[in-house]
């Protein structure tokens, strides 16, 4: 497993949300971005933070569920009984461990060594895959803000693929603000086709109906798009109903905390807040002015509302992404994009 | 083989209606694994547990609940379902945008739309939004839930990208700009002039998901009862001073250059970044 930030423990199992995707409270992986023999030590950050994560799935004793693993004889297996495995024939696995899945992967890609620069705008959008903040790691930060100011200028992506928690990616490094990111990129046999998808072959259409088209377009032609229109309207009618019977004191339950249910230990962590102090340390000298704002906070989810302890865990796992709760409890596989 | 369509819905954009079909862009390929018990190799299957009394729940019986200080708020069945959205085939366009306006951090999931019905109306549109570089912002409920997507033209066909919420996106005004000292002009100028020597188109087909393929072919061996020799990752060696790198890095690039149309004139400059590339020299060295 490729280096992850926090002394060499992989990252937690708490860092996923129900869909499998990373909660972006913590960096899930550092290492270092090179292009010519520059090196530049880099944590890497999701972009996005999830916002549902006060929802729980309870038990019908109001307590919140746990996951355990059985045999098809009924008896749980434990956390350390447990191994990854490939289905080489119907019902014939092949045990794979850890140390295995690292040892396989390709040692320069350990970094993300960047050996071509192309135009920003000449990545189609359909390759994007996710978005991460890079923060610089070292004692330095000068190679980390020259590589962000040169990209930025020359409106330049690096294209490198590195290896992240058991899985491979091709990567676009580009600069914003000063600031790197990590955009994943889809590899090209991930994607369709226009052909493949059977639609039809292109026709020229007539001068006129372009033009009704792009008068359409310029008469609802705005300059941005307000965080309104993009707001989750769904959650907000759930919090408006989880207010309203809070209010009336309805269906509220209190389940009795439960020894060992790692749920409960799971802080939910101001992502925004971690960043700037690891942004802002790095500042050769110039101490942030916000330090103290910038220490990490138990955020109450993102949302600010009730949810202090409102971690939750994966809905079921899907067939493609096995995660193996043994030795190394928090280790999550995701060889299989799910 | 042609896809199928996934859905069908009408754009609405100004006083233009566009029946279209929509297909999955994105076909995802993996190692797949699966969770065993160590000793008996046999598939271990996942359940739900009351961890109060160790009693499995099943699936159909777990509630939701809203943490709160306090515990939970737990919302019925109906309840969640009322909340749901109201059943749609408009896929509602009212603005458009810059195409630069939503950064990559914003997207979620490409599909592609095609024309349900006459296509020319399709092809001006696609054609329209190429031209003027912008995206239209759009809004529809598909399999009971809301989407936000973005309506882009690729290659002369419509796409709709979906997108994430707000409050899902870290902004860029919330993060700080490193600070650190000025760069010099000489450092500045070495770094563009080592970006340029990299700088070539976009070839997504270069981007082979090699690891993927190491890894099937390691399980394959294993399972002959063989024994894949294993390499050990190399230690990184430790980071020259920046000027240094920055020039060690060009020389090696100009030698780089140098030996190559010493030998081959000719020469495609297509290999030239990998081949050539400096790096090399660092692993020699």
């Amino acid at each position: 497993m490729p280096r992850s930030s926090k002394k060499g423990q992989p990252p937690a199992e708490a860092d996923l949300d129900e869909n499998g995707e990373p909660r972006g409270t913590r960096s899930f992986w550092s290492g270092t971005i090179s292009f010519g023999l520059v090196t530049i030590p880099v944590e890497l950050y999701s972009a996005t933070r999830t916002t549902r994560s006060s929802l729980r799935m309870l038990a019908p004793s109001g307590s919140p569920v746990s996951r355990r693993y059985f045999n098809d004889q009924g008896k749980v297996i434990a956390g350390d009984e447990l191994a990854r495995g490939y289905e080489i024939d119907k019902g014939d696995y092949v045990l794979v461990t850890d140390d295995e899945l690292d040892s396989l992967a390709p040692e320069q890609s350990r970094d993300i060594d960047l050996s071509r620069f192309v135009d920003r705008a000449a990545i189609p959008p359909l390759f994007f895959e996710r978005a991460y903040i890079l923060a610089p790691a070292g004692k330095s930060n000068v190679a980390y803000r020259l590589l962000a100011a040169t990209l930025e200028r020359a409106n330049k992506a690096g294209i490198a693929s590195f290896i992240m928690r058991g899985k491979q990616y091709a990567v676009a490094i580009v600069a914003e603000d000063g600031l790197l990111r990590a955009e994943t990129l889809r590899f090209a046999d991930e994607l369709r086709t226009p052909d493949a998808v059977g639609l039809p072959k292109h026709e020229e259409p007539s001068a006129a109906k372009v033009k009704a088209m792009r008068g359409a377009i310029d008469r609802a032609k705005k300059t941005t798009v307000p965080d309104k229109e993009l707001a989750d309207t769904y959650w907000q009618r759930l919090e408006a109903l989880v207010e309203t019977k809070q209010k009336k004191k309805e269906d509220i339950v209190t389940p009795e905390p439960v020894e060992g249910d790692d749920d409960n230990l799971a802080e939910v962590i101001d992502l925004v807040a971690i960043l700037k102090r690891s942004l802002g340390q790095k500042g050769g000298g110039q101490a942030s002015a916000d330090d103290d704002e910038a220490s990490p906070k138990k955020a109450a989810a993102p949302r600010a509302k009730p949810a202090k302890k409102a971690a939750a865990k994966k809905a079921p796992a899907k067939k493609s992404s096995v995660k193996k709760p043994a030795k190394k409890p928090a280790t999550k596989r995701q060889a299989a994009a799910s | 083989m042609a896809a199928r369509a996934i859905w069908k819905g009408v754009l609405h954009f100004g006083s233009h209606e566009l029946p279209v079909k929509l297909y999955s862009a994105v076909e995802e390929h993996g190692v797949h694994f699966r969770l065993l018990h160590e000793r008996s190799k046999q598939p271990v299957r996942q359940q739900l547990v009351d961890p109060s009394n160790d009693e499995v729940v099943e699936y159909a019986d777990v509630q939701r609940g809203y943490a709160i200080p306090e515990g939970f708020v737990v919302l019925q069945k109906e309840e969640l379902d009322s909340l749901a959205p109201q059943a749609s085939r408009d896929i509602e366009v009212e603005r458009f945008v810059s195409t630069q306006k939503l950064g990559p951090e914003w997207l979620v999931r490409p599909y592609y739309l095609g024309p349900d019905g006459e296509s020319e109306s399709y092809f001006a549109l696609a054609q329209a939004l190429d031209e003027s570089d912008e995206e239209g912002v759009a809004h529809w409920v598909m399999r009971g839930k809301e989407y936000s997507g973005v309506l882009r033209a690729i290659d002369g066909y419509l796409m709709l990208i979906t997108l994430r919420h707000a409050d899902e996106v870290i902004k860029r005004d919330e993060l700080p700009k490193p600070q650190g000292r000025a760069h010099s002009e000489k450092e500045l100028k070495m770094a563009e002039q080592l970006i340029a020597a990299y700088e070539d188109a976009f070839d997504p087909e270069q981007y082979k998901d090699e690891y993927r393929e190491r890894v099937l072919e390691f399980v394959t061996q294993k399972a002959k009862g063989k024994k894949p020799r294993l390499k050990k990752p190399v230690e990184k060696r430790e980071p020259d001073k920046l000027a240094d790198a920055l020039e060690k890095s060009l020389a090696g690039l100009r030698k780089a250059k140098a030996d190559k149309t010493d030998s081959k004139k000719s020469e495609s400059k297509k290999q030239a970044p990998h081949k050539a590339s400096p790096r090399k020299e660092r692993h020699v060295a």
